[in-house]
């Protein structure tokens, strides 16, 4: 798909979040309009999926695990937007008896979501799973995994590290959230990373950077990741995103990690958010 | 009392080792994982006959429990293996979420659970798993009683979707069921009939109250005694049944007062038949640091303790 295209359908991504969100005055709308980019990418362009015919176990198909499950606005809207389930079921979201729960789940048998997620730091290892019995029933397609940069100060994220490069599981590529920004602040402020190209590097992973915004770097970057699958080290991609990206006030701040806008900040994010594929 | 064939002597993990072993011969989608323990779990043969699907993860037990959900979600069956405490109060809420929550058909098999861990003491001495496990919705929860039962039960849960805990241990005790009596989730195993109290006990307990029954006998006390090795979901209609002929239970485990197979017989029988119950288990406590069976003593889950709290369940008739 050409970026004009992709550009087009993530608009309406960014506009169908903040609706979400300001709908039921809560919800994750800063990391979610970050990635709304990248998950444009992944689900419209990048992998092979099939939205209509949903398989739990997805064997054939590439598989994408959201473990930072907070942002689950963007992936619920990159999802219907896809053709997993009903556009208008978006506006349901967070709601009594919704299979669009705060954070995402297999419990009311959501389309298209193969993990729970929300408590951070566990879908590294999921991931890994999945991709380890791929390998074991020869199957060729990959896993995905998006992680917020905040999500990597929990513990298990760097034992699934280890683990994957001990292992030599070679058919993953996770991604990282690089906004640089968790709930608190600016993470460099609650709990630097420090190096993290270098830490993934020590712990035996090839290290990909890319713009999350920009669609021909994005595309480079996994085209190349996709290149050093199958030789003995996982892969991961840092990506450098703006938390809030597409909406002036939500940018250059931790302050939209999760407050929703109210009607008059609805009003004003979506004048900047071209309303291309039609409203839910 | 009818007379209980003693096989041998055994410890339960032991049962657990040739049942995986067995399966994975049948079962092509059985994959198990070890988080450093592969010996004391009985591992080896497992992975010596499987090594493409058998996975070591080192001392990462939370890593352990997502990997495992993530082979699930791609079709296969997986076996955790490592001890009680590092299967459960660990890693809880990875359970709670990747697990129990998300439906995955993993199964958490854990030894060394309990007193009867012994001398490394209560660092490693988890009284709480079953509670933990048993609060969780979607679980099962299995407490075999003893090397064959925990070998069946494990070659049966691969038959069962959906997430299960397996508790064993490591103490070598009598091996008092039949080898070929198969496993049935959910379906209490009966093994004396009685009149004057019922004894409901799920692992180690099970031949420890044996063994109270037997001593009963002997002064005229006729024992219901009932095999729950499935706490989760519990057998209700074997407990009320026995109540309807014994009027009172005395409920033992090897595990903490709080949220065991005691209380969940006791929200039973306040909602459905209320009547006299004494707990044998560990009396809000950690344990301690010595022989398996020196422990059970001390810490009051042992025969005579059973037999205790019959004579003064039976008072309270």
């Amino acid at each position: 798909m050409n970026n004009l295209e992709l550009i087009k359908i993530a608009s309406q991504i960014r506009r169908d979040i903040v609706r979400m969100v300001s709908n039921v005055s809560s919800g994750h709308p800063g990391g979610s309009l970050g990635c709304a980019d990248f998950l444009t990418l992944l689900y419209f362009d990048l992998m092979k999926h099939n939205p209509k015919s949903f398989e739990m176990t997805g064997s054939e198909e590439d598989i994408f695990y959201l473990s930072n499950g907070h942002i689950s606005p963007v992936w619920y809207s990159v999802l219907a937007r896809a053709g997993y389930f009903p556009i208008n079921e978006l506006s349901s979201f967070r709601k009594i008896s919704s299979r669009l729960q705060g954070h995402p789940s297999t419990d009311k048998g959501l389309p298209g979501i193969r993990m729970a997620s929300g408590s951070l730091g566990q879908g590294l290892s999921v991931g890994i799973g999945n991709a380890q019995v791929k390998k074991l029933n020869g199957d060729k397609q990959l896993v995905y995994t998006l992680h917020g940069d905040g999500e990597l100060q929990e513990g298990q994220i760097w034992e699934a590290a280890m683990y994957a490069a001990f292992h030599k599981v070679d058919n993953l590529i996770a991604t990282i959230d690089f906004n640089g920004r968790q709930i608190d602040g600016d993470v460099d402020d609650v709990m630097s990373l420090g190096d993290l190209k270098l830490k993934w590097q020590a712990f035996g992973w090839e290290v990909l950077v890319m713009n999350g915004h920009d669609y021909e770097n994005m595309k480079d970057t996994l085209s190349q990741a996709k290149e050093l699958t199958g030789n003995g080290k996982p892969i991961v991609i840092l990506m450098k995103t703006e938390m809030g990206m597409g909406v002036d006030f939500m940018m250059g701040t931790h302050k939209w990690h999760g407050v929703a806008p109210n009607p008059e900040q609805l009003q004003s994010a979506l004048s900047q958010l071209e309303e291309t594929l039609g409203d839910f | 009392m009818k007379e209980i064939q003693v096989y041998g002597q055994k410890d339960t993990r032991s049962g657990f080792g040739e049942g995986l072993a067995e399966l994975a011969r049948k079962n092509q989608k059985v994959v198990g994982l070890c988080a450093d323990l592969t010996g004391s779990l009985k591992m080896n043969a497992f992975k010596d006959q499987n090594p493409e699907r058998f996975f070591q993860v080192g001392i990462a037990e939370a890593n352990m429990i997502g990997i495992a959900a993530g082979m699930a979600v791609a079709g296969m069956i997986p076996y955790t293996g490592t001890f009680a405490n590092f299967s459960t109060g660990r890693v809880y809420d990875q359970i709670r979420q990747s697990v129990a929550y998300s439906k995955k058909n993993v199964k958490i098999c854990a030894s060394h659970a309990g007193l009867t861990l012994g001398e490394d003491g209560a660092t490693h001495q988890i009284l709480e798993d079953i509670g933990m496990m048993r609060m969780l919705p979607n679980m099962t929860v299995i407490v075999p009683a003893d090397f064959n039962q925990t070998k069946a039960a494990t070659i049966a849960i691969a038959e069962h979707e959906g997430p299960v805990y397996l508790r064993f241990g490591r103490p070598v005790m009598p091996v008092f069921t039949d080898s070929n009596a198969p496993f049935q989730i959910g379906k209490a195993e009966v093994l004396n009939e009685g009149v004057d109290v019922t004894i409901i006990a799920c692992g180690h307990l099970v031949w420890k109250s044996i063994e109270a029954a037997q001593e009963l006998s002997k002064k005229g006390i006729s024992v219901d005694l009932i095999n729950m090795h499935t706490i989760k979901p519990l057998d209700e209609k074997a407990i009320l049944d026995s109540v309807e002929k014994t009027s009172c239970v005395v409920t033992a485990e090897e595990h903490m007062m709080n949220g065991g197979l005691g209380d969940a017989v006791a929200q039973v029988l306040s909602r459905k038949k209320p009547c006299p119950h004494e707990y044998v288990a560990v009396n809000d406590s950690f344990g301690e640091s010595g022989k398996p069976m020196e422990l059970m003593k001390k810490y009051g889950i042992d025969t005579l303790d059973i037999v205790a709290a019959v004579n003064k369940v039976i008072s309270r008739k």
